[in-house]
């Protein structure tokens, strides 16, 4: 690892004393840092899967068998059929026999279609097989069987039409279903974004003088955006040149910049008032957003309907801090909710009330 | 004072280097008494000239400014100690400047990005709090005692090592920009965001340190007759894979552990992560855990499905890596309010996944006219690289932009020309030249023009 050192100098003595260093060199080498990885090692973590199938284990797994996993670890993010859109984007739709064909999801082509589908987008068998293998599903990634693998990736192409209802996907058949693909001739790998000595195919002007007479507005923030990322006079340094501008109220009508300076000047930061811990942010340190959405369903209920359910309960807040921290199952459907004894109580108890008192906003 | 000639970098002198030798002289108690009475005088003599702001005119009417005339309680009363802090965090007043999230971007925040508060940054350095954050799959906080690094594939010698074993190598330090390959992805089609936050907040610029990837793959004997490829994984839940270019893997690519002085924070990727200069940042895995040397390209998630560029034929551009020359003006900039007429420090910031920034010129007048703008050093291969330009506000509309060449002589393109050729649907690497509306109002705002 270490450079052997340049020898091309015709003192002799330099030469040797180079050698010397060589030699030190290639002893050390020997040396270095780390140690071989054993076969076992290189088995255990060694999942990837290439698109000709390389490291694609043996085994086999059915349509069938796919809809239970689906159901029971897949369905409540992705919907029944792979279609939902509500907690990521749909996984199935918008391909045709006629795509399976051309190899082309004629789709792409076109704006109707609101979003691309995984299966209109997916060139690779093996990537499906890969991502599901060790990302999936999204809470307890690389927990499924080998088996389950396949019988997931089969029922998934069930849905997308494009095998039928009594198939069986193995290491024996893969490449057969990679041959019908909707979308397995619509990627172009080799470009100019690949490597750095790439020729770019969209070029820039030089001009600088009078280039372009007619400059022309063409896109806007329409005036009902002006506050949707929030008070941008609460996104900006309170000091310098310029302020944020206070999108809570329309744009002034004439120049405000002495306006925007006192404002600055007499809104205080928002700062961590006392010891009250702020609810929003605890769920969203704590990672209950992750499966909980405040006004969807996600993995589990929204805090919305949590709220709806639990408001008339006789101290509320109590009885929620206690199913926070035990967890439970069976309340709102079969997939269980961990237990969060990792958080403090009084990060709970906070949550609790939050969600007892309904105020979200 | 004659704005054309302004130069950044007049400092005044502090009072300490305007005492003769005399003063010096003296001691104690008579030089800080010298001291006072020498403050005072400067303080009254900068209340008579002080700068026409509002409140300095309403002090005025009065006998001065009292941010002044009414001593404060941090000039009456004892500070706070040494070491209240253990570890420093920045001033309560600058809490305004936070990594946010863009509302309706996404649904799963462990799947989601924040955006840097790019338009309150100076130099090219991110401090390390408001470094951009993308999780695939949450992030986590991993004992580095436990984390191992396997390089494995086309090599003699499979290995694995242990942080104790990286960090005893010899290291290198180097400042490189990491851009996620959606940054400005939002505005292919239109405008959709208000501040540079949102347009180009998925940037950030750090000095890494840890080992070249190739005394690596040395160390372990890569078979350079085989290799071709290299795939980067990661030890979190994603399981983040990317395929290297092998170009790229025995160049400049680094298997980093420290990031601005001190070790990677855990959103980036703690203890461990790949930096793959010029190259989109879903490239640079967090969590490292393995590197396989190998002979065709590994397919991943992110490049088969996700990270991909649909162009207007329906095809999908694969591997696009490289993130192409690119500027952006961060002050003034969407969303924020000039205060006054009159003289602006227009900076912004410029880069390129191809080499250094040879060029930043700057246009007033959306683009019909040219200037260029100051570089401040140092300009850094595959580094942010910052400008600076004088122009006076005169109290109109006007449009800024900047347009940044690189060291390949590649000109950052126009939205219109960027889309003449890779249509409006592309997602992912944006580099259009970013417009700017200043006006009458005061007010800033993202627009596009054409």
């Amino acid at each position: 690892m270490f450079k052997l050192p340049n020898c091309r100098t015709s003192l002799v003595i330099g030469f040797l004393s180079c050698l010397l260093a060589a030699i030190a060199a290639f002893n050390a080498r020997a040396q270095t840092p780390g140690r071989p990885a054993t076969p076992a090692e290189i088995k255990a973590w060694d999942i990837d899967v290439r698109p000709d199938f390389k490291g694609l284990p043996a085994g086999s797994g059915s349509v069938a068998k796919g809809q239970q996993v689906w159901e029971a670890q897949c369905e409540s993010c992705h919907g029944a059929f792979g279609e939902s859109n509500e907690v990521f984007t749909p996984i199935v739709g918008h391909t045709t026999k006629a795509d399976m064909k051309a190899g082309r999801v004629a789709a792409l082509a076109r704006d109707s279609v609101p979003q691309r589908t995984t299966l209109m987008k997916l060139s690779e068998l093996s990537t499906l097989w890969d991502y599901i293998n060790r990302a999936m599903p999204w809470n307890a990634p690389k927990t499924l069987s080998t088996e389950e693998v396949y019988a997931v990736t089969a029922y998934i192409l069930h849905l997308g039409d494009i095998v039928p209802a009594e198939f069986v996907l193995s290491d024996k058949n893969i490449r057969d279903v990679q041959a019908m693909l909707p979308n397995r001739n619509g990627k172009v790998s080799k470009q100019f974004m690949w490597d750095v000595a790439g020729k770019p195919d969209v070029q820039g002007s030089q001009c600088q003088v009078n280039c372009d007479p007619k400059v022309e507005l063409t896109s806007r923030l329409p005036d009902y955006a002006r506050n949707a990322h929030g008070n941008l006079a609460d996104q900006m340094r309170l000091i310098g040149g310029v302020r944020g501008a206070d999108t809570t109220k329309p744009a002034p009508s004439s120049f405000a910049g002495a306006v925007a300076r006192v404002s600055a000047l007499e809104s205080k930061p928002k700062l961590n008032e006392g010891n009250t811990p702020n609810p929003a942010k605890l769920a969203q340190q704590h990672a209950c957003l992750a499966c909980h959405g405040v006004d969807n369903k996600m993995v589990g209920p929204s805090l919305k309907d949590i709220h709806a359910k639990y408001k008339t309960a006789k101290d509320a807040a109590t009885l929620l801090a206690a199913k926070i921290k035990a967890g439970g199952s069976g309340v709102w459907g079969a997939i269980p909710m961990p237990a969060q004894a990792h958080v403090p109580d009084a990060d709970i108890r906070a949550m609790a009330e939050w969600i007892a008192k309904g105020e979200f906003k | 004072m004659k704005l054309s000639n302004l130069r950044p970098g007049r400092l005044q002198k502090a009072p300490e280097f305007f005492l003769t030798k005399d003063v010096l002289a003296t001691k104690g108690d008579d030089r800080r008494s010298f001291l006072r009475k020498a403050f005072i005088a400067a303080g009254g003599a900068a209340s008579a000239v002080a700068a026409p702001n509002l409140l300095a005119q309403t002090a005025a009417a009065s006998a001065g400014d009292p941010a002044i005339l009414n001593l404060p309680a941090h000039s009456k009363g004892l500070g706070a100690p040494v070491a209240a802090k253990g570890y420093g965090t920045p001033s309560k007043y600058e809490e305004n400047l936070q990594r946010r999230e863009s509302p309706g971007l996404t649904r799963v925040g462990a799947a989601s990005v924040s955006f840097a508060p790019l338009q309150g940054f100076f130099g090219i350095i991110t401090p390390s709090g408001l470094h951009f954050e993308r999780h695939h799959q949450g992030f986590w906080d991993i004992d580095p005692r436990d984390h191992r690094f396997m390089v494995m594939g086309f090599v003699k010698n499979p290995k694995v090592y242990t942080m104790d074993d990286l960090m005893r190598l010899p290291s290198i330090s180097r400042m490189y920009f990491i851009e996620c390959g959606a940054n400005t992805g939002m505005e292919w089609g239109n405008v959709a965001v208000p501040t540079v936050q949102y347009t180009h907040g998925m940037l950030s610029c750090c000095e890494y340190t840890g080992v070249p990837l190739k005394w690596l793959l040395d160390d372990c004997g890569i078979d350079l007759k085989n290799a071709k490829y290299i795939l980067a994984e990661g030890a979190d839940g994603s399981g983040m894979t990317r395929t290297i270019n092998l170009k790229n893997a025995l160049d400049d690519v680094m298997v980093a552990y420290g990031m601005n002085g001190e070790m990677l924070r855990p959103e980036n990727g703690y203890p461990l992560r790949l930096v793959v200069p010029g190259v989109q940042g879903v490239s640079w895995v967090k969590y490292l855990r393995r590197i396989e040397v190998g002979d065709k390209p590994f397919g991943a998630k992110d490049e088969v499905i996700h990270y991909v560029d649909l162009m207007p034929d329906g095809t999908h551009r694969q591997y696009t890596s490289i993130q192409e020359v690119k500027s952006v003006i961060t002050t003034p900039s969407g969303g924020q309010v000039l205060l006054d007429k009159g003289y602006y420090n227009v900076t912004g910031i410029a880069w390129s996944g191809r080499g250094k920034i040879r060029r930043v010129e700057v246009s007033v007048d959306g683009g019909k006219n040219w200037q260029n703008a100051r570089l401040e050093t140092p300009v850094l291969d595959k580094c942010l690289t910052r400008f600076n330009f004088d122009w006076t506000w005169t109290g109109g509309d006007a449009i800024l932009q900047s347009r940044a060449t690189d060291s390949t002589g590649h000109v950052q393109p126009t939205m219109t020309q960027l889309r003449a050729k890779r249509g409006t649907r592309s997602i992912y690497h944006n580099n259009a030249i970013q417009s700017w509306l200043v006006s009458a109002n005061g007010e800033v705002s993202n627009v596009q023009v054409a």
